[in-house]
């Protein structure tokens, strides 16, 4: 639906519903704190981010010139021969034992223990990221550079 | 709280997600308008996220969990970044068809 749907605006509202789906699958698979996050992050933010760009660009109602046929079926073909390999590849994950624990897991207090831990460095690293992204985006944003 | 690969074999998991990233590859391959794309991208990261999140669910391991999180704030800065390219790019050729961008070359 992301891919085929004519209109952007309707590609970033079929994405939403597939974030919602991700993080009902998170919920299943007891990352609730995950859950929670991805909402906020991708609904939230990302698709706000997207929706305000494409209505800022006014592309509602274009017609987008498309690839030639034979660029579209080689697409379609390319990406059936990926999923063939992964499902090749990926195959036997069954015989991993599954270890139960009390669901606990994806609790914010487990997930903050580690994170503030053992993943200390990334963390911080991950912060001046967001430093320099948010420099970057002003620079770029600026209509002229001197 | 029972887990819940007990009833659902991991397999279904890593089906889901690989139909969920070539989705998106397809998408980066089919499309010309360069907001699709990198809609697309995110929904391969979606899909390595799932995968992520369901391994560390077998394991029982926060660590895959954190890792997702990384992602997350990886791919939000990616975005932001990324979008403000684009309508600077709009800017310059009033396009976001990407066979327009092929001058980028010169």
């Amino acid at each position: 639906m992301v891919v085929v749907s004519k209109k952007p605006v309707h590609s970033v509202l079929y994405l939403i519903f597939c974030f919602f789906t991700i993080a009902g699958h998170y919920l299943l698979l007891n990352a609730q704190f995950l859950a929670a996050v991805h909402i906020i992050v991708y609904a939230g933010a990302i698709m706000v981010l997207f929706l305000f760009t494409i209505m800022f660009l006014n592309m509602n109602a274009e017609v987008e010139p498309h690839k030639p046929i034979l660029l579209k079926v080689s697409a379609v073909i390319a990406a059936g021969l990926l999923l063939a390999v992964f499902t090749g590849v990926l195959k036997g994950a069954e015989q991993i034992p599954v270890i139960s624990g009390d669901g606990q897991i994806g609790m914010v207090k487990n997930l903050g223990l580690v994170l503030y831990t053992k993943y200390m460095m990334p963390f911080e690293v991950a912060a001046i990221l967001f430093l320099s992204a948010m420099v970057g985006v002003v620079m770029l944003g600026k209509k002229d550079l001197r | 709280m029972n887990n819940l690969l007990n009833t659902i074999p991991v397999n279904d998991y890593i089906l889901l997600s690989a139909i969920l990233f070539t989705i998106g590859v397809l998408g980066v391959l089919f499309r010309r308008n360069a907001i699709i794309i990198f809609m697309c991208i995110e929904l391969m990261l979606n899909a390595v996220n799932l995968l992520l999140v369901a391994f560390s669910t077998l394991h029982n391991q926060p660590d895959g969990q954190i890792f997702v999180f990384f992602i997350m704030a990886v791919a939000a800065a990616e975005v932001a970044v990324g979008l403000a390219i684009l309508v600077m790019v709009y800017r310059n050729f009033t396009s976001v068809d990407i066979n327009v961008f092929n001058k980028l070359k010169w």
